[in-house]
């Protein structure tokens, strides 16, 4: 499979009053076409200012300061302001935590799809109202004639998200970046809508960038994942082999202090292992390895310098100096 | 250890909503609707169910913040909501809540010393000198440092203040406590910290806990017994084991296969999960629409919450031959 999507030493930073802030810390990702890319981290490692930063929206004190991220061979960070926003919502389509502030209050929801799909494929009112009802039918809304006609706040939760799938799906994007489309949800409803997003998926082809701080659900939707910590990728892999073999200590932590991890049987009155203390702050990042402090492994050669991303096992790559470099010392 | 503590008799919770100015037509939303519960001296008893099936609003009765629109509930022995003003005041020392959202439960403008030692002023326990010393106690209990004791709620990251916010439920030395998700808003690493912790505080403090969570694996966790509410009423009340090892009823067996599961070789078909929570049928079982084993009767006859066995009761008519 052709690569869709490469980021390449990505830095995106924030000048704040307490100084410079890097939220993405030199990043580099590569996604093929047709795969779900999970990108899995506690709050503030900097995966939604990832996918942000794809979308060229990041908060006005924000900057992109190095990297390229190159789109079918394109660096998007390179284009016109004007065909960046002729690619947003038609080639690349985001979908957000909280259906409910994305969606506008004072319009109707399938006037909202219309909108998306007037501005990119220039059809009359009529006929793009007709497919964002097709939209609506398509992300499993029953009678979606009359649910078009309705406001956001007459919707529950789980059917807003829905509403934003077809507004994101609406014209049939490469790639859609989600993030945290199910955190705001209930179980039984999050696990329809990765359900339908998985299916859109396949019909049309799609390329997920899925971003979720649960495990869970990157083990249940996604094929590769990307672990990150302090704005920076620690840990890459496919599923499978991150969860069968965590190598980084931050992946292993994580995985361990899941509650009734993958169904064992977890004994009674036995504690959950926890990684120590919490995420360091990102205005002053120490030299060396940012997971040292909490790291049980970490000596003094992981104070003094930053381990690189390196490929320890075929496609699994990890940034720690347990392996690689310090190996073949 | 099986001494009845708190006894959740017939309670119901009923709100009226209209459904404007000019429109005469109303609404009764039955938040909490007709539960019987017990929580035994020194249980964890976990209360799982999805948004807006009741679990706050029983949070919110059984620490007199509500009061009922029928039934009542006991705590040892004596009617909660017959109580006057002073034995109110005792009861609300011996039961403490602790918050999901550790950011708005907290005042801004205090620090945390006197967060945690508000309480202790409010019922006029010790003087000055001694609840700054119980304060503290209770912090370094809670694994905050002295140092932290004059900082304001935010100076302190996510997990830190729900330990301000347990230190200052248990600083009175209740009895009782209800913990509404008090993990829900923080991150799995930090999950797991105070989990622990909660455990630990069970066993040094001989506390019983309530626990409300829309989290299985967090309720599997700490749980010895766990009820499942689905829109005001529970529906299915066992030990921890036999909630996750044989579930009874259809909701909560769908609750259990909709729990993304962590290993990637059992991207599991998940069972048919249809529709939402939604209060729709005037009669007959409120979970037939979403149930894939409905029958005539479920149509027509509400299920009670039957004993099934020793520990297991289940509201369904088809429990055990499903």
């Amino acid at each position: 499979m052709p690569l869709l999507l490469e980021i390449k030493d990505l830095i995106t930073a924030f000048d704040t009053a307490q100084g410079r802030l890097k939220a993405v810390d030199g990043v580099s990702l590569k996604i093929k076409s047709g795969e779900t890319m999970g990108i899995v981290g506690e709050s503030g490692c900097g995966k939604t200012m990832l996918a942000l930063s794809i979308m060229r929206l990041i908060p006005a004190n924000g900057r992109i300061i190095n990297g390229e991220i190159l789109f079918s061979g394109r660096d998007l960070l390179k284009i016109s302001a004007e065909e960046m926003r002729a690619k947003r919502g038609s080639e690349i389509s985001m979908i957000f935590q909280e259906p409910m502030t994305s969606l506008n209050p004072v319009f109707r929801v399938g006037e909202q799809i219309a909108e998306a799909i007037r501005l990119h494929q220039h059809l009359p009112a009529k006929k793009a109202m007709e497919l964002s009802v097709e939209q609506l039918r398509e992300v499993g809304i029953s009678d979606p004639q009359k649910r078009a006609q309705d406001y956001p706040h007459n919707l529950s939760g789980g059917m807003r998200q829905r509403v934003m799938i077809a507004m994101a799906m609406s014209c049939y994007p490469k790639l859609l970046l989600a993030d945290e489309p199910t955190t705001a949800l209930d179980v039984t409803i999050q696990a329809q809508i990765l359900d339908l997003i998985s299916n859109l998926k396949q019909k049309n082809k799609m390329t997920v960038v899925l971003i979720t701080h649960d495990l869970g659900v990157i083990a249940q939707a996604a094929q590769k994942v990307a672990v990150m910590y302090a704005g920076k990728i620690v840990e890459s892999s496919a599923v499978e082999e991150i969860f069968a073999n965590p190598l980084h200590p931050y992946t292993q932590g994580l995985l361990e202090s899941i509650p009734a991890r993958c169904g064992q049987s977890l004994e009674r009155g036995g504690y959950l292992k926890t990684i120590p203390g919490s995420v360091p702050s990102l205005y002053n990042i120490a030299p060396g390895c940012r997971f040292y402090d909490r790291c049980s492994y970490a000596d003094e050669e992981c104070s003094g310098k930053e381990p690189p991303l390196e490929e320890i096992n075929p496609s699994h790559f990890v940034s720690c100096w347990k392996y690689g470099a310090k190996k073949n010392n | 250890m099986l001494k009845t503590f708190v006894e959740i008799r017939e309670l119901t919770k009923k709100y009226i909503l209209s459904s404007g100015l000019f429109n005469p037509r109303k609404r009764i939303i039955y938040a909490v609707n007709n539960i019987d519960l017990q929580i035994f001296k020194g249980e964890t008893l976990g209360l799982v169910g999805e948004s807006g099936c009741g679990k706050s609003t029983l949070a919110r009765l059984m620490t007199r913040l509500e009061k009922p629109s029928s039934g009542y509930i006991t705590f040892k022995g004596e009617n909660i909501f017959s109580y006057d003003k002073e034995a109110l005041k005792a009861y609300r020392r011996n039961v403490q809540i602790i918050f999901q959202d550790p950011y708005s439960s907290l005042n801004p403008r205090k620090s945390a010393l006197s967060i945690i030692k508000e309480p202790l002023t409010i019922h006029r326990i010790g003087d000055k000198k001694t609840r700054s010393e119980a304060a503290l106690e209770i912090m370094a209990k809670v694994g905050l440092s002295k140092e932290q004791a004059n900082r304001y709620s935010h100076e302190f990251s996510g997990g830190q203040r729900q330990r301000i916010g347990i230190a200052r439920a248990l600083v009175l030395n209740p009895e009782l406590v209800i913990a509404d998700e008090p993990v829900s808003s923080l991150d799995v690493s930090i999950q797991a910290q105070i989990l622990n912790l909660l455990k630990d505080l069970k066993h040094d403090y001989n506390l019983t806990y309530l626990f409300i969570s829309h989290d299985l694996n967090v309720i599997r966790y700490i749980s010895d017994r766990v009820a499942v509410m689905y829109l005001g009423k529970i529906v299915e009340l066992a030990l921890n084991s036999d909630i996750y090892n044989r579930p009874l009823h259809p909701y909560t067996r769908m609750l259990l296969s909709a729990v993304p599961s962590c290993d990637p070789q059992k991207k599991k078909r998940m069972m048919n999960i249809k529709g939402e929570a939604r209060a729709e049928n005037d009669e007959g079982c409120a979970f037939q629409n979403r149930c894939s084993y409905k029958t005539e009767i479920c149509a027509k006859v509400e299920p009670r919450l039957e004993k099934i066995d020793e520990q297991s009761f289940c509201a369904c008519h088809l429990a055990g031959s499903i």
